[in-house]
């Protein structure tokens, strides 16, 4: 007898339909999987069968197949242990869903009960486009695919559960959509600790006002990593949309816990990372460190450490807030707008050369700091130097709140969006946006003069443009003063001759 | 002026040394710790003979019988003019060495010859290997050299020439001289300074374009320039350095040579503090050079900055104590992040502060107008 049951395959950070078909018929006992099934699928025989049986279903002792369809899509990972063994009852009679359009996805124990599996959301958020009316998920990943409106959510959390379900005898809970906390979150650790720093503290603002990506140099220990993981908490709260976003990526990484989001991620990969650790590879392709930071941040410390290829891999990523992902017979587009901050010591040993501490060559500073300059360096904006506090600073009263800051930069955003149009910051204006900036006389004097002195090239004035406008948006100005230009200027990332 | 010219025979000289390169080369490493080859001062014939003696006839030959106009098309083809001993053009302190080119090959203004007078030109040489503060002070004394009338020549090398270059462009023009052929930008992670170079300035070379560098070359190289300045400033230089080589040969020729200090504890600056141990003129800044060079007091460095405002007077002063970053200066005159960060923006436009790559503010040797 044959039986089909409705589920979904993860493909990069989206779920593709999958349909089980089982085939129970006579011959030799036997269990075959076909349809393109990794090592993960292919072992689900075995939970199958052990599950079956612990719950009391009898295994038939038949030839069964079982095809995933489309036979050229490459199935992964867990999830459809539920659906192959749903059919297989179906398919040798000792079940009868009457519900159609049902869709069901979890992991089996040997027991029988149902484990959680990655990217709920997004199989839900699939599931719904193709008019599903339930899902069928593991408790566990029941508020995430709660999510999702306009489809029911049935919460599993064994699969002897499902025969009361088909006989009518047991009502599953309805489970609460998970808090989506779009807010900064107040949980997130605050910018309050960084004491001194007031440059730095000026540094984060600006770039958190304007979404430009960052350099920190300065000596280990001053504070560099503090003040990046501190910068989601002054960033403006997610968008609805953005905060679904986030959520479905988080839940297809496995990381999207029961409290739900918090806030915006910030993301810190060691430099050992690869490049497709970093924008994402595999096959087929998975999301990568730039994907997870999607809507947040991205904090590469020790830049300079990191292998050149891996940096160069996120450039273009950088430019175009997605990155495409391409191997052998499969193409993915995962986003990634995320927030660049880097942070690197100014030499070798990390004193920097004007400390007569220094015992760096000359040679290996410059060869040091030539990474800075680098390609990806092209797409930093801001450079913060920083040094170590001073034993009263350290000791000090603590700086501003995060949601002070936080105030004043949702503000420069508005002014940013009212210009740009919604979810856009000044980071991303184009060249033509660029030129159409006001300026008052004297800041186009004061460019101009920088510019003409060549210390500024046809790339950093833009920059500096760019990083004006913030600065001026901050402050609440239509136009671009001096003062503006000044600090922006100031704030430049340098090129090195 | 006209065009500066060179004849047949001295552009063949040219062609020789760039046949007998190789062979020259064997014979300066054979004799290592050598300044120029002595060779450079003898006649076609006896350099051949003494560089390759086996095929001495053969390469005389070939570079004799190299028709004139194949030569010149060589110069046109890589943008290249030369000018050799014979031509009014030719740099008037080139005649005081005896082992002078008989021509040079330039690349770039050539109106800029007319300026290579030794009484208005110093060459800047130091340490390739050079410390932040051996290039700093390259590119401040080149810049103020260059804004007061001085035309710096130097070698385009790592370190201290770069930085001597870059400070000379940031007020006027440069001459660089070069070790290989001018149409070569060696080393080759200079070249868009070697651009500018030819844009704005002058490259000079005694070999013929498409020549690479060999070793003996640079001191080889190095004699022109100390025969080109009145005066050599070594900037940063450890003991054994190269740059010496160049303050031996400005001082044989009876040109003046001068130092810039550095602290006595450190090696990179040991061989410039030999020198004024050894009697070299101490240069602090580009007074000291037109001084030395001039006569005290016959020409005024540039060196006065436009005017600055009380809290821009405040935040000098605190770098000038040895506050490094925006930071500290924010903390030690209690400003706010924007108002230290505007403050030394209009510094550095103003000229009385650079910044590193990595955001290091150090002061210039421009000083503020007295209030």
């Amino acid at each position: 007898m044959l039986a089909t049951a409705q589920t979904f395959t993860l493909d990069g950070i989206s779920a593709r339909p999958v349909r089980v078909e089982v085939d129970v018929h006579r011959g030799l006992p036997a269990f075959s999987v076909v349809g393109l099934p990794d090592a993960a699928v292919r072992e689900a025989r075995e939970r199958v069968r052990a599950a079956l049986v612990n719950c009391g279903f009898e295994f038939p002792l038949r030839r069964i197949v079982a095809n995933l369809a489309p036979a050229s899509l490459r199935k992964a990972g867990p999830g459809l242990d539920l659906a192959i063994s749903v059919a297989l009852l179906t398919a040798s009679g000792q079940l009868e869903l009457e519900r159609g359009s049902i869709a069901m996805v979890g992991e089996l124990a040997l027991d029988g009960s149902v484990r959680p599996v990655p990217g709920v959301l997004a199989i839900a958020e699939a599931a719904r486009e193709r008019d599903c009316e339930a899902i069928v998920v593991p408790a566990e990943n029941g508020a995430e695919a709660a999510l999702v409106k306009g489809l029911e959510v049935i919460c599993l959390e064994s699969l002897a559960q499902v025969a009361e379900l088909a006989a009518g005898e047991w009502m599953p809970p309805r489970p609460r959509p998970m808090s989506l906390d779009r807010r900064a979150g107040e949980a997130l650790p605050d910018l309050a600790d960084l004491r001194g720093q007031r440059h730095l503290r000026y540094a984060l603002e600006v770039a958190a006002a304007g979404g430009h990506s960052m350099l920190m140099v300065g000596p280990p220990g001053a504070g560099k990593s503090l003040a990046a993981s501190r910068l989601p908490s002054i960033l403006p709260p997610l968008a609805m949309e953005e905060a679904l976003e986030v959520a479905r990526i988080a839940s297809v990484c496995g990381r999207l816990g029961g409290e739900g989001v918090s806030g915006r991620p910030f993301r810190s990969p060691h430099h050992s990372i690869s490049p497709a650790g970093l924008v994402g590879g595999g096959n087929p392709p998975g999301p990568g460190e730039a994907t997870r930071a999607h809507c947040g941040v991205l904090f590469l410390d020790e830049l300079c450490e990191f292998r050149r290829d891996t940096l160069e891999a996120l450039r273009a990523p950088l430019e175009n807030g997605w990155v495409a992902v391409a191997r052998a017979g499969t193409w993915r587009q995962l986003p990634c707008r995320f927030m660049l901050v880097a942070a690197s010591n100014p030499c070798p040993c990390g004193r920097g050369e004007s400390d007569p501490e220094c015992s760096c060559a000359p040679l290996a500073v410059q060869r040091y700091q030539a990474r800075l300059s680098g390609a990806l360096a092209d797409r930093i904006d801001v450079l913060a130097a920083i040094r170590q506090p001073s034993a009263e600073e350290i000791g000090g009263p603590a700086g501003e709140s995060s949601a002070a800051v936080r105030e004043r930069v949702i503000a420069a955003r508005e002014r940013q969006e009212s210009r740009l149009g919604t979810g856009r910051s000044n980071a991303e204006m184009t060249a033509a946006e660029v030129r159409e900036c006001a300026l008052e006389e004297k800041a186009a004097t004061l460019l101009a003069e920088s510019y003409a002195r060549r210390r500024l090239s046809g790339r950093a004035h833009d920059r500096v443009l760019r990083l004006a406008r913030t600065v001026a948006d901050l402050a609440g100005s239509e136009t671009i003063g001096h003062e503006q230009i000044a600090q922006a200027l100031q704030l430049r990332r340098r090129d090195s001759e | 002026m006209s065009a500066p010219n060179a004849c047949l025979d001295c552009l063949r000289r040219a062609r020789l040394l760039a046949h007998l390169a190789p062979y020259i080369e064997k014979i300066a490493s054979a004799a290592p710790g050598s300044r120029s080859p002595e060779l450079l001062r003898l006649s076609n014939e006896d350099l051949a003979a003494a560089a390759a003696p086996q095929i001495a006839a053969q390469v005389l030959g070939e570079v004799g019988a190299a028709p004139e106009r194949r030569l010149r098309a060589d110069l046109l083809a890589a943008r290249c003019w030369a000018c050799c001993w014979h031509d009014p053009a030719f740099p008037p302190g080139l005649y005081d060495a005896a082992d002078a080119p008989w021509a040079l090959i330039g690349r770039g203004d050539p109106g800029l010859l007319g300026r290579l007078e030794p009484q208005e030109t110093v060459t800047i040489v130091g340490a390739r290997r050079a410390s932040a503060y051996g290039r700093e002070m390259a590119r401040e004394l080149a810049r103020e050299l260059a804004a007061a009338g001085l035309l710096v020549i130097s070698g385009l090398a790592f370190g201290v020439d770069a930085c001597a270059h870059r400070g000379a462009l940031d007020a006027d023009t440069t001459v660089a001289v070069l070790g290989c052929g001018a149409d070569i930008a060696y080393p080759a992670s200079h070249r868009s300074l070697w651009r500018r170079i030819c844009e704005r300035g002058l490259v000079l070379s005694e070999l013929p374009p498409g020549t690479g560098a060999w070793r003996w070359t640079f001191p080889a190289r190095n004699r022109i320039m100390a025969a080109l300045a009145g005066m050599t400033v070594v900037v940063e230089a450890a003991q054994r350095s190269g740059s010496l080589i160049t303050a031996d040969l400005a001082a044989d020729l009876g040109r003046d040579l001068g130092a810039v200090p550095g602290p006595v504890n450190s090696r990179a600056s040991a061989g410039t503090n030999d020198l004024l141990a050894g009697g070299a003129c101490l240069i602090r800044d580009g007074q000291d050079v037109l001084d030395a060079m001039l006569g005290p007091g016959v020409r005024r460095a540039e060196r006065v900055g436009a005017d600055l405002d009380a809290r821009l007077r405040e935040v000098l002063a605190v770098l000038e104590r040895g506050a490094e970053t925006s930071d500290a200066i924010s903390a030690a005159l209690d400003l706010d992040g924007a108002e230290a960060a505007s403050a030394l923006a209009t510094l550095e436009a103003l000229g009385y502060v650079s910044c590193s790559l990595v955001g290091v503010y150090s002061r210039t040797l421009l000083s503020a107008p007295a209030i």
